[in-house]
């Protein structure tokens, strides 16, 4: 059993990345969403499961029902997590630009 | 002027694009991949072999705030000057693979250039988890750097 649940392990599975572009098009029952795949039920409520630990789907009783539905600011999170990588390069090239402007003086 | 890197990775791809303006004219530019004494102090790294040419290749030796030591590696597939770098990348003891790295300079006035660097990984997990690194790693080397920054302005 995992313990701890890594946001960017769930995504980068590839059934997982289809359960969240088929959720956030409309909130679904876990039942509609397996019909969308080969997969036993079983397998897909898991990768829900799973989704749903991350934060990244969140559950809604309505009636009898269970929907799932994207959580809108869990998916903002995860698409700004390239700026990390952007920002070390950013800075990496700042400091290129620098050493070269002083190279240049020297000369 | 701020002229921002700028990363394009798309959702679910094996690729990352990263792409750069710079206040320097083009040769300029150039030369700070080419020489490996120029190569150390932007990258922050130690440059045991840098052979710029076509069936050239290349072994830099980083240490980290921790004083562990990590070698980049790869060899140079293409070396046209002021134009483009095609070379391989990998990182030792890592399980991110080998990637294909192709860098194009472009003259854009006489005092500025721009910088793209296109670059393939095995797969795209591969991808992803580099992608992720600078979370761990980055705020202790960007601090080290800030700090290296600072000493020398005393």
């Amino acid at each position: 059993m995992e313990i701890r649940r890594d946001v960017f392990q769930a995504i980068a599975d590839p059934t997982r990345r289809a359960i969240i572009t088929l959720v956030a098009l409309q909130a679904m029952t876990p039942g509609a969403i397996a019909e969308n795949f080969d997969s036993s039920r079983q397998t897909i409520s898991k990768h829900i499961q799973i989704l749903t630990e991350c934060e990244l789907l969140e559950q809604k009783q309505t009636g009898r029902e269970i929907h799932y539905h994207i959580n809108a600011k869990k998916m903002k999170e995860v698409s700004d997590f390239i700026e990390p990588f952007r920002k070390m390069w950013d800075d990496r090239f700042n400091k290129l630009e620098t050493v070269m402007k002083k190279y240049k003086s020297k000369k | 002027m701020e002229r921002k890197t700028k990363v394009n990775a798309e959702e679910g791809k094996q690729d990352i694009f990263i792409t750069r303006e710079f206040d320097l004219p083009l040769e300029l530019l150039f030369k700070a991949f080419e020489e490996p004494e120029l190569v150390e102090q932007w990258m922050g790294t130690k440059v045991l072999k840098l052979d710029c040419k076509k069936f050239g290749g290349y072994h830099f030796e980083t240490t980290d705030p921790k004083g562990n030591k990590h070698v980049f590696s790869g060899v140079i597939h293409d070396f046209i000057p002021n134009q483009k770098i095609i070379r391989t990348f990998e990182m030792a003891n890592t399980p991110f693979g080998v990637q294909l790295e192709i860098t194009e300079f472009e003259k854009l006035t006489e005092e500025t250039s721009k910088l793209t660097t296109h670059s393939i990984y095995e797969t795209p997990e591969q991808r992803d988890q580099v992608l992720k690194l600078p979370f761990t790693y980055g705020i202790n080397m960007a601090h080290n750097r800030l700090e290296e920054i600072i000493s020398k302005l005393k």
